[in-house]
Formats: C-alpha cells, sequence, structure tokens
C-alpha cells in the first residue's frame, strides 16, 4: 500500500463514502444522459474524496490522483456505521422537511399520498424533500470549513 | 447511520429530474443578470447621447455583437463544465474567437500612421471604461456563481475564469450603451482588457466560491 504521508482515511472513510452518496443524489440533475455514466459519477467520487483530504489534512494542498483509486480501496464496505445518525440528523431538521422525508424516503409513501396526508401540495412535499435532503447532507460532512 | 439505510433512504421514490434544470438555471442567471446590467447602464450612466447618428448606431451594435459573442460562447462552455468530470475540454480555447477577431479588425481596418494610434487607444474615456465595466460585472457574476453552486463544478480554475468571463460580457455590452469612444481598438483594448481582467478575477475566486 502506497499511501502518501500523513494522509488519514480509515476513520473517515464511511462518512466519505456517505457524503459521496448524497453527492450523487442531491446532483444527479448534472448528469448529461448523452454522456457515459461511470465517468460522471466517479469526478464526483474523485472531488468528495479530494475535497474530504483536504479538509481532514489541512496543509496536504493537492493530492496527486493516482493515489485516488488507492485511497478508494481502503473503504471498507462491511457495515460499518458511522458516528451520524439519521435519526439524529433528521431531528435537527424543520418538521416539515423531517415529516417530508420520514413519509417518502423511510415510510415509503407516494408524493401524493403524503401531500394528503401533511394536507399540503405535491410541490411542497417534493421542496421540503429536496431542502431536507441538501440539509442532511450538509450535515454528514465532517466538520471543518467547506 | 448504516451505509445501506442510507441508499435504501435515497432511492426510495426518487423523483425524476429535469435533464434541462441546470441548463435552465444558468440561463435563468444570465438573463436576470443582462436585464440588470443593460438597465443599469441606462439608468446610473446613461444612453450615449448621440445615439440618433448612424455612425453611433452602427459602432454601438458592433461592440454588442463582441460582448455578445463572448457571453454566448463563455454560456456554452460554462454549461458543460457545470457538470463534474473531464469530458473534451480542448474546445474551450473558442472563446477566444471574439478577441482574436476584434484584434485583427482593429489592426486591419484601422488605416492609421504611427502617430494615429495614440488617440485612437487611449480615447479620452478609457478609464471609465476600465473602471465601470469591472464594477457592472459584480451583478451578472454573482447571479452566475449562484446558479453554478447549482451544479457541481469540478475544475473551479476554469469554471470560475468561465463565469468572469461572462459577467464581463454582459457588462461590457452594458456599457456599450453608454460610451462615444468609438475606434475599433479603443474596444479591442478596453474592452477587450476589462473583460480579460474580469476573467482573471473569476479564475482567482473560483476555487474560493464555486465549492460544493
Amino acid at each position: 500500500m502506497n499511501k502518501p504521508p500523513g494522509v488519514v482515511l480509515t476513520t473517515g472513510s464511511t462518512s466519505l463514502l456517505q457524503e459521496a452518496l448524497f453527492a450523487i443524489h442531491t446532483r444527479r440533475h448534472t448528469y448529461d444522459r448523452t454522456e457515459l455514466f461511470t465517468p460522471w459519477m466517479h469526478a464526483i467520487a474523485r472531488y468528495k474524496l479530494i475535497d474530504y483530504l483536504r479538509r481532514s489534512n489541512p496543509g496536504l494542498g493537492d493530492v496527486p490522483i493516482e493515489h485516488a483509486s488507492e485511497l478508494m480501496a481502503l473503504a471498507d464496505h462491511e457495515e460499518v456505521e458511522s458516528s451520524i445518525d439519521l435519526k439524529r440528523l433528521m431531528a435537527q431538521l424543520p418538521l416539515k422537511m423531517r415529516r417530508a422525508i420520514q413519509q417518502v424516503k423511510l415510510d415509503g409513501l407516494s408524493i401524493a399520498e403524503a401531500a394528503q396526508q401533511s394536507k399540503i401540495s405535491k410541490s411542497a412535499v417534493k421542496i421540503s424533500i429536496h431542502r431536507g435532503m441538501k440539509a442532511l447532507s450538509a450535515a454528514v460532512k465532517p466538520e471543518g470549513k467547506s | 447511520m448504516k451505509t445501506d439505510d442510507l441508499i435504501a433512504t435515497l432511492s426510495t421514490n426518487v423523483e425524476t429530474v429535469d435533464r434541462w434544470q441546470m441548463s435552465r438555471t444558468l440561463a435563468r442567471a444570465v438573463a436576470v443578470g443582462a436585464a440588470v446590467t443593460l438597465g443599469a447602464a441606462l439608468i446610473v450612466l446613461g444612453c450615449r447621447p448621440d445615439i440618433r447618428s448612424d455612425a453611433a448606431l452602427a459602432s454601438l451594435v458592433g461592440k454588442l455583437i463582441f460582448a455578445a459573442m463572448v457571453t454566448v460562447l463563455a454560456f456554452i462552455f460554462l454549461i458543460k463544465v457545470a457538470r463534474p468530470g473531464e469530458q473534451r475540454r480542448g474546445w474551450v480555447i473558442l472563446v477566444a474567437l471574439p478577441f482574436v477577431g476584434i484584434v485583427v479588425a482593429s489592426t486591419s481596418l484601422a488605416d492609421a500612421s504611427a502617430a494615429g494610434w495614440q488617440p485612437m487607444l487611449m480615447g479620452d474615456e478609457w478609464w471609465r471604461c476600465l473602471l465601470a465595466i469591472p464594477i457592472i460585472a459584480v451583478v451578472p457574476f454573482v447571479l452566475a456563481v449562484g446558479a453554478m453552486r447549482q451544479a457541481a463544478p469540478t475544475n473551479f480554475r476554469l469554471a470560475g475564469a468561465l463565469v468572469g468571463l461572462l459577467a464581463g460580457g454582459l457588462s461590457a455590452a452594458g456599457y456599450a450603451l453608454h460610451c462615444t469612444a468609438d475606434s475599433l481598438p479603443f474596444v479591442a483594448l478596453w474592452y477587450g482588457g476589462t473583460i480579460l481582467l474580469c476573467t482573471l478575477a473569476g479564475a482567482l475566486l473560483g476555487p474560493r466560491l464555486l465549492r460544493w
């Protein structure tokens, strides 16, 4: 394992993975369907990795891109729980966003059903989910300037 | 949080996204930026007083075409750079075309003796141009940065430079409504130069402003 000196990744690999998953989700409108999918996804993952390294290793400057795939290999894909708990994160959200995400994303209701239950419009549900997801993905980011 | 739970959460009832969403957000920023820029130039600086003469009108149209070309090219490449990844970025050099065009035109069309160059280049309001274009450009710059932050650029220098170029182009169009210096070399130097200045500022600010 030819690890660049001074790079600590093992502790944060799960939160990095989750951050990247969030980013792929919230930025999916930037995917151009006429292009290949994998390079798009890799570009996001690579950006999140470099961004993460920059934040967690101040003074590291640039990480050579050749190391990126090796660093990726460190991320364990087993069931590891990050220190962040979805429920705790959700609790920080405003009620409207929390309810919309709970209904649609966790309980599996359709947008229309959720709108009916909460007596708000369908687009309000969509907006709540969208904003809530953005807030959650910001909360997943480990501390540090971004 | 377990990653599998997160994946399940994210993939439950995913709404389809509009494939034009990103282009539309950027286009809206440009449209609002153009309206504000032109409006501000007309209201704050005022339209050039000799607008009714044919020569002034022709010169204004020429300047607007130059500024519009800069803006349109910057916009086209900005949409590409707003997506993550490095696909076919070499074409971005095409944004230099309007600049090359105006420099070539000003050296060939402006038939002047060496002594004639000085007044053509310096005019008497070059400093206004130098001040006004970057100042006006702040508004479209901020709007375009806001739109880019909704997207996912990964090359911040290039993205920032293109945002600066776009803002400079829009701003030059606005300033052209007011400016009465009509010689081609003047436009090439002071319009082209200040737009490049905006581009440079964008490239410097990009890595700070465009992270997501």
